[in-house]
């Protein structure tokens, strides 16, 4: 298998299409064969990341990479940043505004899903630069 | 099972009407997306008062069975035109969550 590369674009605030970056990269694994475990982790993973840079970005994308050996996915945002990565990677810190939570959004568990259905996570931000994670789970 | 469901919380199908012999096995009731993200789990029928078409996303990503929105809740109607396309039925009942899930458990479900 060569390496196979996609992008796709996250439009910030764009609550109808939100999930549908994830949804496209589910479809694409399965043709690929990947076995189901492991595309359940990666929707969820990359779910929270699209849903994130709707959320609490200006915008941005998302990368999917297969390789024979893993799937590695990159979301990328234009900013604003995150001031305390550390802080925001804790199981319940938010800073969601009412209207997303009244949506069931700002749990505070995005990014600790992330890390959980990832074998390699990493995340990378600049204030007033953007944010960038990437994930990588081996197949 | 979808229909044995409908017929047992008295619900109308406002989605995903040919999915009626789809199997379920396991119950979830949670609002908060993320949370249902990490503990819902394949087949589950998931109970939430959420209207809005990222349910269905949510569903559909987790392939769960089917969506139960409890005491007569509306849903958006983008809500029911993806739910529609993705295949992923939605019921509407007056019964509130909990009475819903104890005639699920009758069912068999979560057991
Ligand atoms: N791409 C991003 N850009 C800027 N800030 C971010 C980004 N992703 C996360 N954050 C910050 O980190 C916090 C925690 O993110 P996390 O995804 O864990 O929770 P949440 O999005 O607030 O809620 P949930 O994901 O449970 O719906 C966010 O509230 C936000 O302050
Ligand atoms: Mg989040």
């Amino acid at each position: 298998m060569d390496v196979m590369q996609y992008n796709f674009n996250v439009e910030k605030d764009d609550f109808d299409r939100a999930g549908e970056a994830s949804s496209n990269i589910k479809k694409i694994l399965r043709q690929l064969g990947i076995d189901a475990a492991i595309i359940r982790r990666i929707a969820i993973a990359t779910y929270e990341a699209e849903i994130n840079i709707v959320i609490h970005s200006l915008g941005g994308e998302i990368d999917l990479e297969v390789d024979p050996s893993s799937i590695k996915i990159i979301a990328r945002d234009k900013g604003p940043g995150i001031a305390n990565i550390e802080l925001a990677m804790q199981a319940g810190y938010s800073t969601a505004s009412d209207k997303v939570r009244e949506m069931g959004f700002g749990a505070g568990m995005g990014l600790p899903n992330m890390k959980k259905c990832s074998d390699k996570f990493e995340v990378e931000s600049e204030l007033g630069k953007g944010t960038t994670i990437s994930m990588i789970m081996f197949i | 099972m979808i229909n044995q469901i409908c017929e047992k919380i008295n619900a109308r199908v406002l989605a995903g009407a040919n999915q009626s012999h789809r199997e379920v096995k396991g119950v979830y009731i949670c609002d908060l997306l993320s949370w249902v993200m990490s503990h819902a789990k394949k087949d589950d029928v998931w109970i939430t008062v959420m209207s809005h078409a990222n349910v269905v996303a949510v569903a559909s990503l987790l392939d769960l069975g089917c969506i139960i929105v409890p005491e007569d809740i509306q849903m958006d109607q983008d809500a029911l035109i993806k739910a529609e396309e993705e295949g992923i039925p939605i019921l509407s009942t007056s019964m509130n969550a909990y009475d819903i899930a104890v005639e699920l458990n009758k069912l068999g479900l979560g057991k």
